[in-house]
């Protein structure tokens, strides 16, 4: 359905990607892992036309996302790191921010409070400003407007971090049994391994602007890549490494 | 380095910076009407809300205005000419140039921190993942509403900078009132009144359009969005009073 062949970008001299190559199949839940500034953001940014790659294209349903964005950001939603809610707008508005541009207030309204209690949150959390909302309120307040429209593909940028680890194992059901509801493909960049065993189908490791290992996530644990296997296991390693073959 | 070198490197990068600036402006101008609501909305923050501050300011200028003009006029026994001095000064000058100036203060940093942090949660981004356009969205009401507000600010300042100068004309200076109101209107032609107008205009399309641009390029968490703020108002500043030479200069 989505697919990335040969994605390069540079900032300055830093490569940040390099001829990274992925394939996601319909309904697949892929979970991008790799630590600090290895280029996991850069990718979704790329994919999203928020930044412009230098190498590659990004084809969606066999054609290029580039000639069809707008009927991809139609069908697309997405949880931003730090939910990226409007401050200007109660909760309900931004939930149902696409729909009021289509519909009466009414119904964007009654959409909004099913979405916010699909998520887990009230409707007395419709009419508060996002200032008003703690982290994971926030959090799960984001996800409903990134689900607000149904969409077919999902991206979730660090969906738990900042959050503790009560509160992440929520965000993470949450995220899994929304993707297995409605089918959507997913893609979910973060570092935190309870995530990715939660979410993932299929996980992809980068490093240093390269994909170094990729495949189901019930390998991971067998993986051969040393990288891999002291990123899940979190041990410490030079900072200055081998770059990835 | 060789200083023709910088030179010329100072100018390619200054004349990149315009066409940016200059590209970024055509593209909030022609999304005119495209989100009637916000438009409103920033109406009432630009126009509705500076209207206490422009009043204020125009209010004691007109009062100051008239004090100097008298002072200064009778070393010369000009001192009549204060009401005709302070209308054709209010409506030509000071009315566009100080509320241009008070509204810049008001509007342009609170557009560049809005739309600074806006830039550095992400909230831009998230407008796009949205399918809205954000200069669509963010930039054009903001532009129009300071290109459509600032002129009626200049009226309104206008009258209450007049009215500044008729309070210490009548009260201070011995003036009669009824006299006072027939010179200040008697020497005033329309063209000063439209001309000032006009300068409003071209400084609210400045004082928004600094605020947008530095807002929208902010980078680099609080601290860069404290600099946006910062060169918000001084580039607001420098603007207007660069305009109004150049249009003091085109209209007179």
């Amino acid at each position: 359905m989505l697919a990335v062949r040969g994605l390069s970008k540079a900032f300055g001299q830093k490569q940040v990607l390099d001829s990274v190559d992925l394939d996601l199949a319909e309904g697949e839940s892929l979970v991008v892992i790799g630590g600090s500034g290895t280029g996991k953001s850069v990718l979704l940014r790329c994919i999203l036309g928020l930044e412009v790659p230098d190498a590659g294209e990004i084809l969606w349903r066999g054609r290029p996302l580039a000639q069809h964005r707008a009927d991809f950001m139609d069908d697309f939603g997405m949880l931003f790191q730090n939910a990226a809610l409007f401050d200007s707008l109660p909760v309900w508005r931004n939930v149902a921010f696409r729909q009021l541009r289509h519909m009466p207030k009414a119904r964007a309204r009654a959409i909004a409070i099913e979405k916010l209690a699909r998520v887990g949150l009230g409707p007395e959390v419709a009419d508060l400003y996002p200032a008003e909302l703690s982290g994971g309120m926030r959090k799960r307040a984001g996800l409903a407007r990134a689900i607000a429209a149904d969409p077919r593909v999902i991206f979730f940028d660090e969906p738990t971090t900042g959050l503790d680890p009560i509160r992440a194992a929520a965000i993470n059901a949450l995220i899994r049994s929304i993707v297995d509801e409605t089918g959507a493909t997913a893609i979910t960049i973060t570092h935190d391994m309870s995530s990715v065993r939660a979410i993932a189908d299929r996980v992809a490791l980068l490093d240093r602007g390269r994909l170094r290992w990729q495949g189901p996530v019930s390998e991971i644990d067998r993986a051969g890549d040393d990288y891999l296997r002291d990123f899940i296991a979190g041990r410490a390693r030079p900072m200055a490494r081998v770059p990835a073959s | 380095m060789n200083p023709i070198r910088l030179t010329g490197r100072a100018a390619i990068s200054l004349t990149r910076m315009t066409g940016r600036v200059a590209i970024f402006a055509a593209r909030g101008l022609a999304r005119v009407g495209q989100h009637p609501s916000e438009l409103v909305r920033q109406i009432m923050q630009i126009g509705w809300l500076s209207l206490p501050v422009v009043g204020l300011t125009a209010l004691f200028t007109g009062a100051a205005l008239a004090l100097q003009i008298h002072s200064g006029g009778e070393r010369f026994q000009a001192g009549d000419v204060v009401p005709a001095i302070v209308a054709i000064g209010m409506a030509r000058e000071l009315g566009p140039v100080l509320g241009g100036l008070m509204v810049a203060a008001r509007v342009a940093s609170a557009i560049a921190a809005e739309l600074g942090t806006m830039r550095v949660t992400e909230q831009i981004d998230a407008l796009v993942t949205l399918s809205t356009d954000p200069v669509g969205w963010l930039v054009s009401p903001r532009l129009w509403a300071a290109i459509l507000c600032l002129p009626l600010l200049v009226g309104v300042g206008d009258i209450i900078g007049i009215m500044g100068g008729w309070l210490i004309g009548v009260n201070a200076l011995g003036f009669n009132s009824a006299i006072y109101l027939a010179n200040s209107w008697a020497y005033l032609e329309g063209w000063d009144v439209v001309s000032g107008l006009l300068k409003g205009a071209a400084f609210g399309l400045i004082v928004a359009l600094s605020g947008c641009w530095f807002g929208m390029t902010a980078s680099g968490g609080a601290s860069g969005v404290g600099r946006a703020t910062t060169n918000a108002v001084v580039a607001a500043s420098v603007g207007i009073l660069a305009a109004n030479f150049a249009l003091t200069g085109l209209f007179f």
